[in-house]
């Protein structure tokens, strides 16, 4: 619990959760603001298309969960962090901890921000959030944000460089995982098991005929990020702080 | 007390500490003196857990570092004073590193108060001059009010007057019964702070003693000789079997006291012009010692004139 | 002359454009390799799918063009490189040039690397460099590269800081552009005239006239100009940015 405080403390008192809590809030937020105002029509809008930007969420997200580690790195502080507290395993698991819980809640408070302000400026659509996969698509995002976090703290202790840590997630999201489709014959066969596509059968539609539904696919992506986790755990206690 | 034993690290081929075995002993402040690059800040690491020796150990009061607990309020330390966040405030600074040892709140004011930082503690630290940033530094190493303080080179780089703030800082805590371990690339300042020294250099360990025996035994005392008689005063002082060195029109003579000459002069009739005692300074001492250990060798240069244009102590 | 020889010196000092480029040519070519490895029958490869993985390369020659600039700014050298030579402008310009030109090599050899080994593992496929198509699609990328990594200098001396200018750069280029279509009504308006969909253009065709299935290769630009207009169209983009970051550069403290 110290330890949680501790970290608390580190994120809170500097700029960047701040900075990235409001970039992410204002993106998610405000493509469902410009999607609704666009539509002439309103009752072609659905739940899952004021909620589309919640990628951009999972950007910034991914950032800052990079940057809460390699920052520590870049300045130093990581060994007067682990000076006060030698237990380095310790140390990144609230780490994450508390980068997760921020994540999470900047996903939720992004989800229904978006859900509201879309059901405010298009009253006509109907928005009604309804079963279970209702539900998923939208209190999913606090979700997926919270283990997208540890994936970036993993990655960032393992890389240990902003620019490193920040282009491998963005490039690995974004264009990576896309491409990969692409290979003839194996490349669907590949993208399915690829951790962010997980995260789309999650939150979306997993299409027909998926390899998992929508709750493996968390605990799937879920794995991967304890996987990343641990990797990084071996790491940096064998290495020199 | 801190007590190293065998401590060894490499990195790849480069050895930077190699077998150092030393102890510092409670209650002093023992300087940790070498040249640049001779491996001071790695065992500093090593002593504080942050690297991991490639061989041998090292104990504070016979445990591991990292099997301290709550290692804040055993042992101190500054060994980079811009280890800081940038947009971070002085006070949220140590508030975190208090709140990981579970040291109450209201000590992270004390600590501001004792170095003075109190009004800029909501400051950004990294908008702090670098005698502000020691401060802020020593701050943190006096948080966990802890038995045990390291300092890497505190001195670097600041004013006479934060010079002198620190020096007296050591004194004040190694009086309130402390062990202070501190280490610089220069002599001079080590005389005046510490005493007990532990020199290295390249990684070995070149000396363990008190200052006053490294001055004693490190300096060479000689005599210097003028007399219009230089010769015959040669020949007397070859025949008493001392060593003898041309200086100008002076000899240097060393293995003979300044009565001994003034008496064997009077004894040959040689006049005297002059007859005075020549203390080796410091920094020729320890470039003696290190000379031959000091890892980048066209540095010397640089670091014969860095050890002499501080307000070198000449004894 | 001298600015250029210092610019270059400084950039090939340091390992990251190596690696960079290492890192880019293995992405552009080894996604080559693997589509036409795994092609079949069905799949037919042509000119057009050889060069499905530039995408991959130029963002690691945009990561690399932020990095050339916001290191300088992170080490400090920046003021040592304003000591040296005063006037700020022809700094940049000679940084822009030497890391476009860098770009441009790393994409011909990508482009042509990518075409080369495609034509070794499918050899039966038709790959010949005939139609102002087929070249603007291979030799076409080292321009690509050249212009985006102006732009990627441009970003970098704006905001300074290598986190942030590979945020932007990354999430514009591959996030930004392709949710604006998901607006509605004008979004796809709004998308024919974004950069990187026009640099897409000059690549991509107007249409693909090898008559593909758009899965097999990059997806066909809807950009809202023809090929050379559109790269002109970028390139002027990347200017305004450029001319941004100089005006702001000579007006800030170093």
């Amino acid at each position: 619990m110290t330890l949680l405080a501790t970290e608390r403390m580190k994120l809170f008192s500097t700029r960047s959760p701040w900075f990235c809590g409001v970039l992410a809030l204002g993106m998610v937020i405000g493509f469902a603001g410009l999607v609704a105002l666009a539509e002439d029509d309103p009752t072609t809008l659905g739940l899952r298309s004021t909620l589309f930007g919640w990628q951009f969420g999972l950007m910034v997200v991914l950032v800052m969960g990079a940057l809460a580690i390699t920052t520590e790195y870049r300045f130093g502080t990581i060994r007067t962090a682990f000076q006060a507290v030698p237990n380095r395993t310790a140390v990144l698991l609230a780490k994450a901890g508390v980068v997760a819980a921020l994540a999470g809640v900047i996903g939720e408070v992004a989800a229904f921000g978006a859900w509201g302000t879309a059901k405010v400026l298009a009253p006509g659509a109907d928005l009604a959030i309804a079963g279970e996969a209702g539900w998923r698509s939208v209190a999913g995002i606090g979700l997926v944000f919270a283990v997208a976090a540890v994936i970036a703290v993993a990655v960032g202790a393992l890389v240990r460089q902003s620019a490193g840590a920040i282009s491998i997630l963005l490039i690995w999201t974004m264009l990576l995982e896309n491409l990969v489709g692409i290979i003839p014959r194996v490349g669907d066969d590949i993208q399915d098991w690829l951790p962010f596509m997980a995260v789309n059968r999650f939150l979306g539609d997993p299409g027909p005929d998926p390899v998992m539904g929508p709750w493996p696919s968390l605990a799937y992506f879920a794995a991967i990020a304890a996987a990343l986790l641990a990797a990084a755990l071996v790491v940096v206690n064998k290495r020199d702080a | 007390m801190i007590e190293a034993v065998g401590l060894t690290k490499r990195y790849g081929k480069t050895v930077a500490v190699d077998n150092l075995s030393f102890t510092v002993p409670t209650g002093r402040v023992t300087g940790f003196l070498g040249p640049n690059g001779a491996g001071k800040s790695t065992t500093m690491r090593m002593i504080l857990g942050l690297d991991t020796p490639t061989g041998g150990s090292v104990h504070i009061g016979g445990k591991s570092y990292r099997d301290l607990k709550n290692p804040l309020r055993t042992v101190g330390a500054l060994l980079d004073a811009k280890w800081v966040h940038p947009n971070r405030s002085a006070r949220a600074h140590l508030a975190w590193m208090a709140k990981s040892n579970r040291i109450a709140a209201k000590r992270v004011d004390e600590v501001l108060d004792i170095v003075g930082l109190t009004a800029v503690a909501g400051k950004n630290a990294g908008g702090f001059s670098l005698g502000m940033s020691q401060r802020l530094g020593i701050a943190g190493a006096l948080l966990g009010d802890p038995q045990v303080l390291l300092f890497d080179e505190p001195v670097n780089g600041l004013d006479p007057e934060g010079i002198l703030w620190i020096r007296k800082f050591m004194h004040r805590l190694a009086d309130e019964g402390r062990t202070v371990f501190v280490s610089s690339h220069l002599l001079s300042e080590m005389a005046l702070t510490a005493q007990e020294l532990v020199v290295i250099g390249r990684g070995k360990l070149i000396s363990q003693s008190s200052t006053e025996d490294f001055v004693a035994q490190a300096t060479e005392n000689t005599v210097l000789v003028r007399s219009p008689q230089l010769a015959d005063l040669r020949a007397a002082l070859g025949r008493a079997g001392v060593s003898i060195r041309d200086e100008g029109d002076s000899l240097v003579v060393s293995g003979m006291d300044i009565a001994e000459i003034g008496e064997l002069a009077a004894r040959s009739g040689a006049v005297l012009h002059e007859l005075s005692p020549q203390r080796g300074s410091l920094e020729e001492a320890f470039m003696r010692l290190t000379g031959d250990s000091v890892e980048y060798h066209t540095d010397i240069a640089d670091e014969a004139a860095a050890l002499l244009s501080t307000e070198g102590v000449k004894r | 002359m001298t600015l250029l020889a210092v610019e270059r010196m400084k950039l090939l000092t340091t390992r990251s454009p190596w690696w960079c480029a290492a890192l880019a040519l293995a992405l552009t070519i080894g996604f080559a390799a693997l589509m036409a490895a795994t092609a079949d029958a069905r799949v037919p490869v042509t000119v057009g799918a050889s060069q499905f993985g530039y995408t991959f390369g130029m963002v690691v020659v945009m990561v690399m063009a932020a990095l050339a600039i916001t290191t300088e700014y992170r080490f400090g050298t920046m003021r040592a490189t304003f000591l040296a030579a005063p006037n700020r402008t022809p700094v940049l310009f000679a940084k822009t040039a030497v890391v476009a030109l860098v770009a441009g090599v790393i994409g011909e050899v990508a482009a042509f690397g990518s075409w080369g080994i495609t034509k070794l593992l499918a050899p039966n496929a038709d790959l010949a460099l005939q139609t102002p198509y087929e070249w603007r699609a291979v030799a076409g990328v080292g321009l690509v590269y050249a212009v985006a990594a102006v732009l990627a200098v441009g970003v970098g001396a704006l905001v300074r800081q290598s986190a942030g200018a590979i945020s932007i750069l990354l999430i514009w280029s591959f996030l930004v552009e392709s949710l604006v279509q998901l607006i509605p009504r004008v979004g796809d308006d709004i998308h024919r005239w974004l950069p990187f969909t026009m640099a897409d253009k000059l690549i991509t065709g107007d249409p693909d006239p090898s008559g593909r299935d758009v899965v097999y290769g990059p997806p066909p630009s809807d950009a809202a100009l023809g090929p050379w207009p559109a790269l002109l169209y970028f390139a002027g983009v990347a200017a305004l940015v450029f001319a941004a970051a100089v005006v702001t550069t000579n007006r800030r403290d170093a």
